[in-house]
């Protein structure tokens, strides 16, 4: 037997974790992780998972975590794209965990892209 | 209640609320055609040959359950609705054995009434004919489903009233026929035989198994000396099938009817219903006295209701009085005391009965029904055979003088003749056991209380000190309610009659039929015949069984007392459980 | 934790039968064995409509609609698609935008123009799992309508919504819920109709099999309104994984207390029995439903008394089809007005439909009312296959009528079928090409409902099947022009006289294609010709000598030996041994042979 209050909570739940259910609207925030075999061996997975918690947990509805293959710069893996409606997508590289999570609060959250992860810094840098 | 006025056929009638439309136009002066429809029976809309025009209605309305509104605006003849119903009676026809010619119902076929009066052409639709097994034959019945137009009267009966169910609709659609579960014979089910199916078929798709030849035969044969019984309801129903009203007691005519056919002697069961009540008015005071013995006690003279009892109710056997029917215990004083008194080989005697019932054709066949070592009785004709018997020996039955019964055995009281009608066998019982136990003749003999028509009836009488309360039910429906009550020991009577037929057996299952158009138009076939019964008796000087002078002779010379040695040897029997299916 | 991914296998008796079960079980086995087990998460939906492409997977969030799945592409969707993101596009499909890519599924044409609300949830959710039925507003309009409405608000909502039965007869179901909470009694009921019996439609089951718990919640809602603590669903026998997932459903809301002595912890009583039904046609008709739900033959009864007054065990009952209470929650939940705002002035909202017949895209459909045959047949249906031509399309089921390609214009809603002789029906919609006969479709359809007729009354019983002898009879070439006048007498009377719906329709096939192709009648009759070349006592087959190139195929294919001719000669056929099969048409290269 379940309080309403309770069913109220499951709803809740479950709305965010069917969330990712149905084509994206062209509003939404779209998070590209590469998973081809570079990127799972320098490890997307963990990448991939850090970011769909994240999200989960911020309760992100405009959000979609999605995955792609290779990009073609293996060795910048794990490689995580942004696509923001209206705006040049943004491309992470060596996006750990720990910098999984500094994207979403910064970039997602706050709109502010973290200019020291992004490829073209990289490449810059280098 | 509130009332509702519409127009017929653009006359106005004014009808309580909820009446159906065919009843308003019956008030209009308009009959409506039924085939499905019977009064407080079945109402099922499968024919459709009632239907009528609706003002506003989006298709035709059959008028047996649509009911009457404010302001409705009813047509019952327009074009439409008569080539409707010419339509329906001709496709009917097209899947309908036309044996018309020889059928037992021609003249007395509603489905052929309505094809002449609608001028149908009986090809005007050929085609197949739906495929119908054979009824395998048995002792009361026949079945042919190729005259069956599937109305469900029969089914509604055989459920409804008599709370039997054995036959439904089998298969479907155009293979749809009546018939028991799993296609299996009426002899193999639990069907109690009672014939009401048959009283309410519109066609000849059910009758009675005739057994008239045989009677012919045994007529026929110079060795036999053939005695016939006339059992009390014949008498006020007889007459219906040479044009009389229904409730004309034509007894009279009756006996001298079956003394031209040919009988060596006609004889009266209306006796042997007399001599039930010395011996089942004995055995009950016995009972009461009893502190073990099974009360209520229930009469026994309904052979269905035996059959009922045995299928449905076995635990509760030791209710039933162990007398026999008045049928079998006249056949039995036949072949025992007569015989002896007329020094007649009782293998040379044939005793036919002439009986309202089918299931009578049954009781003959039950084991412990041959007192003499032979069958008590041998042929058993229903009311319409013997009517089917007269005229096929021309005897021009309303021109009859009238006659009397036979001596010896031919004198019986008229509380012997109340068995036809529900409550009779209990009023005749309280007549001469009130007699018995108070030493005087009840103040009254009129226990009006156990008369009429309601499904259950009861009466406590004042036996000087002694209350019995007593309980009369008729259709199975009824039966089983009481011993329903009886089982959950919710029961306090004492005696209870029951017979199988709603109304008993002045409406039993061999009695003439009588079509749906009279019964619908509100004739109580049950109430007119059993009228004439309480008219006889009103007028009769002879009102107590125990008074009937045959009986007082046959306990002095034969039996010596009711319920004697030789009484239950030769007018007793005994009851066995049944397997249903 | 929050799945990267949910890969949705259609578990829809369509897919079903195409082994999706076994598909299911391969990924299951596949995920466990790449450890992806709980990170992906693997839904066995209800129905996607698409039946003619199944099986059917759809992996999110991409959305990819794989199509035709086979066990063994289970791998290759494993390791490319989940493990390394890569679609696989070869099961994708063929639709492609105008630059090439792959076009969205829900921007394909079968999709793009439908208006899914009755089946939102189907393809979506788990219907096993109460948990994802409340995350789509589940059981929210229950609570709504007892925490915030009287029962009479409820039914002039659903007045107001102009929402019509859906099971066939589009009586307004407002007023039926009406009628219901008007009479007084101890104990009402509240019945779904799920004995969907039209042949080909399946628009009930994929709801059950989809979203079992919107039809539950619906039923609670008229149980609110009419005054009723009962709910019965009637459902086939035959939909063995729709009973299933009702058993499944009605449990779970009992764990959850949403049923019960104490509905939601709101005060009200509800509770739900299954009935199996056996099959027949006419048990969808809902006297006979009830009598059948009570344990009697399946007859219909007489009306009046109609259910609303005295209906299941003598009790005032409400009955609804499945589809219909499909449309309760989201008209509770949005309004009436919203609800009104689709479909035509006097059939609003939608209707699902099952495309059947001569048709690209089998399966099933939900359109807002309104929208023409042309719109559904050419853009959701894809069309006639093999460049045939459109002939009609039947609407209604067995006792619908044919629509002619002339009226392929018509907005779809229940008047105009009605006025065009068909009915809106369940909801089947079979699409004949021009190698239909009409006179054999309407035998065809006759044929069926006088084997499904339960030969209570007159009219049905004998009427149905005089007129299907007297169909037969012109199909065999021996029909008068008497008998086609006689033929439409017949069918009036019975429409006119029957019992029930199913003898009052049983006419309709009869009388539209005598309404619309008499031609093809008059053809079999007066010229004892079938012109779409099906009557096989009217068709001969004949070599035309000319094309003969005397290969022999034609004589080596045929059964009986009918076939004679020397190699390289002209081959002969023997119309009295020939018995019609088209075995020989189906061998030649030459396309000599003619009917």
């Amino acid at each position: 037997m379940k309080t309403l209050e309770e069913l109220q909570a499951i709803r809740e739940r479950m709305k965010a974790k069917v969330n990712n259910r149905g084509v994206a609207d062209a509003s939404d925030f779209r998070i590209v992780v590469g998973m081809a075999t570079c990127g799972i061996a320098a490890g997307a997975r963990n990448t991939l998972a850090a970011l769909t918690a994240e999200v989960e947990e911020k309760h992100l509805d405009n959000v979609i975590v999605s995955q792609t293959g290779c990009i073609g710069i293996c060795r910048f893996e794990p490689v995580v794209e942004v696509f923001e409606p209206g705006k040049e997508k943004v491309t992470y590289v060596h996006v750990d965990a720990e910098r999984a999570r500094q994207i979403v609060a910064s970039h997602i959250m706050n709109g502010n892209p973290i200019n020291e992860y992004t490829y073209s810094y990289a490449v810059k840098e280098n | 209640m509130k009332e509702v006025t519409l127009k017929i056929n653009d006359i106005s009638v004014t009808v309580p609320e909820g009446t159906r439309i065919l009843d308003a136009a019956r008030q209009a002066g308009f009959n409506v055609p039924t085939l499905c429809y019977y009064k407080d029976l079945c109402n099922e809309g499968s024919c459709r040959i009632c239907v009528v025009e609706v003002k506003g209605a989006r298709s035709l309305v059959a008028s047996c359950s649509a009911v009457v509104a404010e302001g409705m605006e009813v047509y019952t003849k327009t074009p439409k609705v008569i080539n409707a119903r010419k339509t329906t009676l001709e496709l009917i026809l097209s899947n309908h054995n036309r044996s018309c010619l020889s059928c037992v119902r021609s003249g007395n076929c509603e489905l052929q009434k309505l094809s002449q009066e609608y001028g149908c052409d009986d090809v005007a639709y050929t085609g197949d004919k739906t495929a119908v097994v054979p009824e395998l034959p048995n002792a009361y019945l026949v079945r042919d489903n190729s005259k069956c137009i599937l109305c469900r009267r029969c089914v509604a009966m055989c459920e409804k009233v008599q709370s039997v169910g054995v036959i439904g609709a089998n298969f479907r659609g155009f293979n749809t026929t009546i018939g028991c579960a799993f296609e299996r014979p009426l002899g193999a089910v639990d069907c109690v035989a009672c014939g009401q199916c048959i009283n309410v078929c519109p066609v000849g798709a059910l009758t009675e198994k005739d057994d008239t030849d045989i009677v012919v035969e045994a007529l026929n044969n110079p060795e036999k000396t053939v005695i016939v019984g006339t059992a009390p309801s014949v008498r006020v129903a007889l007459g219906e099938e040479f044009g009389n009203a229904i409730g004309t007691d034509t007894e009279g005519k009756m006996v001298t009817a079956l003394r031209r056919i040919g009988f060596d002697k006609v004889f009266d069961v209306n006796m042997t219903a007399d001599l039930t009540i010395m011996e089942e008015g004995t055995e009950f005071l016995s009972r009461l006295q009893d502190k073990n013995a099974a009360l209520p006690m229930i009469t026994s003279c309904s052979p269905g209701w035996i059959r009922f009892i045995e299928f449905n109710y076995p635990e509760l056997l030791p209710h039933l009085s162990s007398c026999k029917s008045p049928q079998q215990m006249f056949g039995a004083v036949i072949k025992t005391y007569y015989a002896e008194k007329m020094h007649l080989d009782p293998k040379n005697i044939v005793v036919v009965s002439v009986m309202p019932c089918t299931a009578k054709k049954t009781e003959i066949f039950r084991e412990d029904q041959n007192a003499s070592g032979y069958p008590d009785i041998d042929v058993v004709l229903t009311t319409r055979e013997l009517a089917r018997l007269i005229k096929r020996y021309g005897i021009d039955y309303n021109s009859l003088a009238n006659g009397e019964f036979d001596d010896p055995l031919g004198k019986s009281s008229t509380a012997g003749y109340l068995f036809g009608a529900t409550g009779g066998v209990m009023e005749a019982a309280l007549r001469t056991v009130y007699e018995k136990v108070v030493g005087e003749p009840a103040p009254s003999l009129d226990f009006k209380a156990v008369r009429g028509t309601k499904g259950i009836k009861s009466a406590t009488v004042d036996l000087k000190g002694t209350k019995v309360k007593v309980g009369v039910a008729h259709s199975l429906s009824n039966a089983r309610q009481i011993l329903e009550d009886i089982k959950a020991g919710k029961c306090d009577y004492q005696f209870i009659e029951i017979m199988t037929c709603p109304g008993g057996c002045v409406n039993g299952g061999g009695q003439p039929i009588v079509s749906s158009e009279k019964i619908n138009a509100g004739v109580d076939v049950k109430a007119l015949r059993a009228g004439a019964i309480y008219k006889a008796d009103k007028k009769s000087a002879l009102r107590t069984s125990h008074e009937n002078p045959v009986v007082k002779t046959l306990y002095a010379e034969y039996f010596g007392e009711p319920n004697s040695h030789k009484a239950h040897k030769i007018l007793h029997t005994t009851y066995h459980k049944r397997d249903k299916m | 934790m929050l799945e990267r991914a949910h890969i949705l296998v259609c578990g829809g008796t369509g897919c079903t039968s195409g082994n999706s079960k076994k598909i299911y079980d391969e990924f299951t086995k596949l995920l466990k064995e790449n450890n992806l087990d709980k990170e992906v998460k693997l839904i066995m939906t209800g129905c996607f409509g698409l039946c003619a492409r199944g099986p059917i997977v759809v992996v999110y969030p991409d959305g990819a609609f794989y199509q035709h799945v086979k066990v063994e592409d289970v791998q290759e969707i494993v390791l490319e698609h989940i493990l390394k993101g890569r679609i696989v596009e070869r099961l994708l499909s063929k639709e492609r935008e105008a630059d090439g890519s792959v076009k969205p599924f829900n921007e394909t044409p079968f999709y793009k123009s439908q208006h899914r609300l009755v089946l939102r949830n189907c393809g979506v959710i788990n219907p096993e799992n109460i948990d994802e039925y409340l995350a789509y507003d589940g059981y929210l309009a229950y609570q709504k309508v007892v925490t915030e409405m009287t029962p009479q608000e409820v039914i002039d909502v659903i007045k107001a919504s102009g929402l019509r039965g859906r099971g066939g007869g589009g009586f307004p179901t407002g007023m039926k819920w009406q009628f219901a909470h008007n009479s007084v009694a101890d104990q009402k009921y509240v019945v779904c109709n799920a004995d969907e019996g039209d042949p080909g439609a399946f628009m009930d089951r994929s709801l059950l099999e989809g979203d079992p718990h919107s039809v539950i919640e619906a039923m609670m809602i008229a149980g609110y309104a009419i005054g009723a603590t009962k709910g019965y669903i009637y459902v086939r026998a035959e939909y063995p994984i729709a009973v299933n997932r009702l058993q499944i459903a009605i449990q779970q809301a009992l764990d959850y207390g949403i049923l019960g002595s104490n509905a939601m912890g709101l005060g009200h009583e509800f509770n739900i029995e299954l009935r199996l039904g056996a099959g027949a046609f006419v048990c969808g008709e809902e006297t006979a439903l009830l009598n059948s739900a009570e344990g009697k033959r399946g007859e219909p009864r007489q009306r009046p008394p109609f259910p609303a007054v005295k209906g299941l065990f003598g009790k005032p009952t409400l009955i609804n089809n499945v589809e219909t209470y499909g449309n309760i929650t989201a008209i509770i939940l949005n309004g009436a007005e919203w609800f009104t705002q689709l479909g035509t002035e006097k059939s609003k909202g939608t209707k699902v439909f099952a495309l059947g017949g001569k048709i690209t895209n089998t399966g099933l459909v939900e359109i807002p009312m309104g929208m023409t045959l042309r719109t559904i047949i050419e853009e959701i249906g894809g069309g006639i296959p093999n460049g045939k031509k459109f002939k009609a399309a039947q609407t209604g089921g067995p006792s619908g009528g044919c629509i002619p390609a002339s009226l392929i214009d018509t907005p779809i809603d229940y008047d105009n079928l009605i006025a065009i002789g068909s009915m809106m029906g369940s909801g089947g919609l079979i699409v004949m090409d021009e190698d239909t006969c009409m006179v054999d479709i309407a035998k065809f359809f006759l044929e069926f409902t006088v084997d499904e007729s339960c030969g209570k009354c007159t009219p049905c019983r004998i009427g149905n099947k005089r007129l299907y002898e007297m169909l037969d009879k012109i199909t065999q070439g021996k029909g008068t022009m008497e008998d086609l006048d006689k033929m439409e007498k017949l069918c009036y009377y019975i429409k006119e006289n029957s019992l029930c719906g199913l003898g009052q329709t049983a006419p309709n096939p009869v009388l539209s294609t005598l309404r619309y192709f008499r031609d093809e009648y008059v053809a079999h009759v007066r010229d004892k010709k079938c012109p779409a070349g099906v009557c096989k006592a009217l068709v001969s087959y004949e070599i035309i000598a000319d094309k003969c190139v005397g290969c022999g195929l034609c004589k080596r294919g045929c059964p009986v030996n009918a076939i004679t001719g020397e190699i390289r000669q002209p081959h002969v056929i023997d119309p009295d041994k020939c018995i019609k099969c088209g075995a020989c048409i189906a061998a030649c290269r030459k396309n000599a042979i003619k009917k």
